[in-house]
């Protein structure tokens, strides 16, 4: 029978049930690997609930770096039966299964084309543990100690890890590193070790990941300190997976770094709301008495916040919102991920608005576009909104470190203080001197009898006094939409890669693929198997809207422009025409919208698809390419 | 309505210990109906930051949707104003608040704003102890919409259209009692010499105060058999005067032993109230909400200081915020340095 083979390149899956402790062991694997120096990146797919459902976690290996999915399972470790029938059925042929033999497997579900390992991992923990919680808990450990063997993890890795984990809680390390070698020993005698898959940290690929001493963090993590390092002060949120964890981690760093040392009092707020309804308008109120504030919220809740969104773009207020996309309204899919908040977020309110949306692809970038959101904020006096997700949010991604310079300052913005204020010649809160349609902004309490006005909706002219005349209506949001074109100028440009060179291009067409977020990994690995196949594809990835003038251009340089996204309409599709005036044709939508990450085989599929569908209608309209 | 307000002051209008005179707490001139209760309420506000000698810019005025929520622009031209979205003010209070808490907060709603749409946000908003004063413009109707019962129109009140209000009313007063809050009065827009003083002792208050405003609708609900007319207020308004003697003054009137209850702000103020009555102490919520009770099941209007805790934590407090306000912190102050982020990489390594 063949085997898969492949030094540091595969996919293992783990299936498990949830509230079994499976998920800290499973990242014990995962950051084992990354502690090797082998690129990985984890994946928890999981369900909406505590305890029971059946749940998994998928970890690439990667020799040349690609962190998004690739797309089929090489190894699959399986603990749930509930999912076994499927699970077995997902494995490439030539690939591995392990599972717990406690219990036979049903004759049904063997497969010729497979290689199948059983550890008996229910009986070897019912013998050695006596605490019941641990005979459940270490039976996960047991089975990475087995895939240590099988895929020569280095042991004295694992164990340095069991030590972090549990510092603090000694008690716990050895029954840990007890199971740990229990699997260990178990796959070393029963089985032939290593399995033709199998790491080698000698043998490396993509060394710029290496180089650039990468972290493994996830994105919610990194936005909640880009929020601590950006200089926000007010948080206010209102539970909802999958942002939970960015106010979550924006606590436990501000209680740490974020402590008066003179008298122990607190630099920043935290208040759960009721609601995000609440929630925005709270960030509307500290925003607008010139706190830089934020809050964190997922599909369902920008809905809630639409209202206020709007208010804050024609009231002209700084205000920073995370959106985690995940699926779906109501009980939706709230573990699942996608990007499809797109127009709601781009359009979020009722009236004429428009929303500066930032687009990260890494957690690096969560930090940095987090910083960056304040600044952008305050300088156009807008809501500017991150759009992740919760592949990007709650997963854990290799991604370059951190990084900081300690001569940031923060940029307010036109904001007049009372000197200011004494020495202007005139003042109007909404006139806009500099022709760039951003107007200097007072803050409540500055001056004693100057820089006073009342923030409302539209109703109002230049100089913030309450009008209903169609004149200063139309001024006013004509003067909006400028400022929305200077945003242009102000927000991260798309990043641009050299085209791969193909020596014998299959296709006159040309080509180029726009894509954004969570999409970006699997999509330039997708572009890297499709160059291979004799189809060169420029790309383009999209990090902000307003969209930069070069996407524009871009689009009109291509006769064919893949959209690749992870929602059901082609939302960013759409934006593009709507913003940009692109004739539909032009743009091809490259879509998933399971709730799983969209994999870099899917990408490559449809593209495929579409080029042999659509050539004879490309030639129709581009001639000169036939 | 009027459409001009004159500039002209009197050259001896009295003057408060900051130099400021009555006018210089005016706002923008009202567009509101002639003989409307808010502007009476206006009024309250403008002279009673006046005789509390507040610089104007220090207040921050804050309001949602309606004909109440238009209110603040009509008083303290000098102060910044947030007219807000519907319902939704006490969420943007809070927010300002917590961002500044050296500014003083004044919000005003209406029964609309508050009891139906804004529910929700107000049961929040005295539930944090908000540091604030929240004044409810309660007419029992929606002005702007043109006369439809709101949440708070009494059982059996005739609307301007003849039908009776089949629905019980919230009583908003009861229900700030009720959720904690630390500071709850009721006035009557045309008894100025009660809502003055109450609107002095809320603002001087530290925590959320609340006062509940019975403020005919003259256009839309000043009707025959409408319980929020003038004349059905003023027939069956059962009211408990208040002194209110801020910190910075001596105490000169001498009241009758036995005739009064004193209470002590936080801050030195002192509220007196008057008339006293022997089975209602004003730091009692169960008499609050007996009194309360008694008077709405006889049909009675009872107005007063009905709710004090003057010791009780604000949001500020509760948060344990820093005395420095949070939007004037600096980089030294929030930012921990690239030192920091350097041993945050490693741990993540």
């Amino acid at each position: 029978m063949k085997q898969i083979k492949g030094v540091n390149d595969f996919v293992v899956k783990f299936a498990n049930v949830n509230g079994t402790g499976s998920a800290s062991a499973n990242h014990l694997f995962a950051k084992a690997i990354f502690r090797m120096g082998v690129p990985v990146s984890p994946r928890n797919i999981f369900p909406s609930n505590i305890q029971g459902l059946p749940t998994w976690y998928e970890v690439r290996v990667s020799a040349k770096g690609y962190l998004g999915r690739r797309g089929g399972v090489d190894l699959m470790l399986c603990v749930n039966p509930q999912t076994m029938e499927d699970d077995i059925a997902s494995i490439e042929p030539g690939g591995y299964f392990v599972y717990d033999s406690t219990r036979p497997l049903a004759p049904h579900l063997k497969r010729d084309d497979i290689t199948t390992f059983g550890i008996p991992l229910t009986e070897m923990c019912m013998r050695e543990f006596k605490v019941a919680r641990l005979q459940q808990l270490l039976k996960n450990v047991v089975y990475v100690g087995a895939l240590a063997a099988l895929l020569d993890i280095e042991f004295s890795i694992l164990k340095d890890l069991l030590n972090d984990q549990f510092k603090g809680k000694e008690k716990l390390i050895s029954p840990n590193v007890h199971a740990l070698e229990m699997g260990y020993q178990f796959a070393q005698e029963n089985f032939k070790c290593p399995l033709p898959i199998r790491l080698d940290p000698s043998v490396i690929d993509a060394p710029h990941i290496r180089e650039s001493k990468h972290i493994l963090m996830n994105g919610n993590t990194a936005a909640a300190l880009g929020a601590i390092y950006g200089g926000a002060t007010v948080a206010a949120w209102y539970p909802i997976t999958p942002s939970t964890s960015v106010v979550d981690a924006f606590s436990k760093y501000a209680e740490r770094m974020r402590i008066d040392p003179g008298t122990g009092k607190r630099n920043f707020a935290i208040i759960q709301a009721e609601d995000e309804l609440a929630a925005m308008g709270i960030v509307v109120g500290a925003s607008w008495n010139g706190a830089r504030a934020f809050t964190a919220t997922s599909g369902p809740g920008l809905s809630l916040m639409s209202e206020f969104l709007g208010l804050a773009y024609f009231a002209e207020l700084p205000v920073v919102l995370i959106d985690v996309q995940r699926s779906g309204p109501s009980t939706g899919m709230p573990t699942r991920s996608q990007q499809s908040d797109i127009l709601a977020a781009a359009y979020a309110s009722h009236g004429d608005t428009k929303h500066v949306l930032l687009f990260p692809a890494t957690p690096r970038e969560c930090f940095d576009m987090t910083v960056e959101a304040f600044d952008l904020a305050e300088q156009l006096q807008t809501p500017v909104i991150m759009m992740s997700d919760l592949d990007l949010g709650m997963n854990d991604w290799m991604s370059p470190p951190l990084e900081w310079d300690d001569n940031y300052e923060m940029s307010r913005g036109k904001v007049l203080d009372a000197d200011a204020l004494d020495t202007a010649q005139s003042w109007g809160r909404y006139v806009d001197v500099d022709g760039d349609g951003i107007c200097y902004r007072t803050l409540p309490g500055t001056h004693p009898d100057k820089g006073a006005f009342f923030t409302r909706g539209s109703s109002k002219n230049d100089m913030a006094i309450y009008s209903e005349k169609g004149e200063d209506y139309v001024q006013n949001v004509d003067r909006l939409l400028r400022k929305f074109e200077t945003a242009k100028s102000y927000v991260p440009v798309p990043k641009v890669h050299d085209p791969i060179p193909v020596a014998k291009p299959k296709t006159k067409l040309k080509l180029g693929a726009l894509f954004f977020g969570t999409s970006a990994s699997p999509s330039y690995e997708a572009v890297e198997i499709l160059a291979d196949e004799g189809y060169p594809i420029d790309v383009m990835r999209i990090r902000a809207f307003p969209f930069h003038e070069s996407l524009d251009a871009f689009v009109h340089e291509h006769d064919l422009v893949f959209v690749i996204e992870q929602n059901r309409d082609g939302q960013m599709r759409q934006l593009i025409m709507n913003e940009c005036h692109i004739a539909p044709d032009k743009l091809t939508s490259v879509l998933n919208y399971s709730g799983t990450p969209i994999t870099a085989r899917t990408i490559a599929r449809q593209i495929r698809q579409a080029l042999n569908a659509t050539s004879a209608d490309i030639v129709k309209l581009h001639p000169e390419t036939a | 309505m009027s459409y001009y307000k004159p500039k002209f002051q009197h050259p001896k209008l009295p003057k408060n210990e900051l130099g400021y005179t009555v006018a210089d707490y005016d706002g923008a001139v009202s567009t509101l109906c002639a003989g409307c209760g808010h502007d009476s309420i206006s009024a309250a506000i403008r002279n009673a930051c006046f005789l509390s000698a507040i610089p104007p810019h220090r207040i921050a005025k804050l309001s949602g949707i309606g004909c109440s929520s238009k209110m603040p622009t009509y008083f303290l031209g000098r102060s910044h104003g947030f007219n807000s979205v519907h319902g939704r003010m006490p969420s943007v209070a809070t927010g300002a608040s917590v961002a500044n808490r050296d500014l003083i907060y004044l919000g005003v709603s209406g029964d609309g704003d508050t009891a139906s749409i804004g529910m929700g946000q107000f049961v929040h908003l005295i539930r944090r102890n908000v540091n604030m004063t929240y004044i409810v413009a309660n007419n029992g109707c929606y002005g702007l919409t043109k006369g439809q019962d709101s949440a708070t129109a009494d059982l059996g009140s005739v609307g301007k259209y003849g039908t009776k209000n089949p629905f019980d009313g919230i009583d908003l007063a009861s229900l700030a009692v009720l959720q904690g809050a630390s500071f709850v009065g009721r006035s009557f827009s045309g008894d100025k010499e009660q809502l003055e003083p109450l609107i002095r002792a809320a603002m001087a208050h530290r925590g959320f105060a609340f006062i509940d405003v019975v403020s005919p609708c003259v256009t839309f609900a000043n009707n025959v058999g409408s319980t929020k007319s003038y004349a059905a207020t003023r027939e069956n308004l059962d009211a408990m005067p208040i002194d209110f003697v801020p910190m910075r003054e001596e105490i000169r009137t001498q009241y009758k032993e036995g005739s009064s209850q004193t209470v002590t702000l936080h801050d030195g103020s002192i509220i007196h109230l008057l008339k006293a009555r022997k089975d209602y102490k004003a730091d009692s919520r169960e008499d609050a909400l007996m009194a309360l009770q008694k008077a709405n099941s006889t049909g009675k209007v009872l107005t007063g200081l009905l709710y004090l805790d003057p010791n009780s934590q604000d949001l500020n407090q509760v948060l344990e915020l820093a005395s420095k306000p949070l939007n004037s912190l600096g980089m030294d102050e929030l930012c921990p340095g690239s030192r920091v982020l350097k041993s945050i990489n490693e741990g993540l390594r």
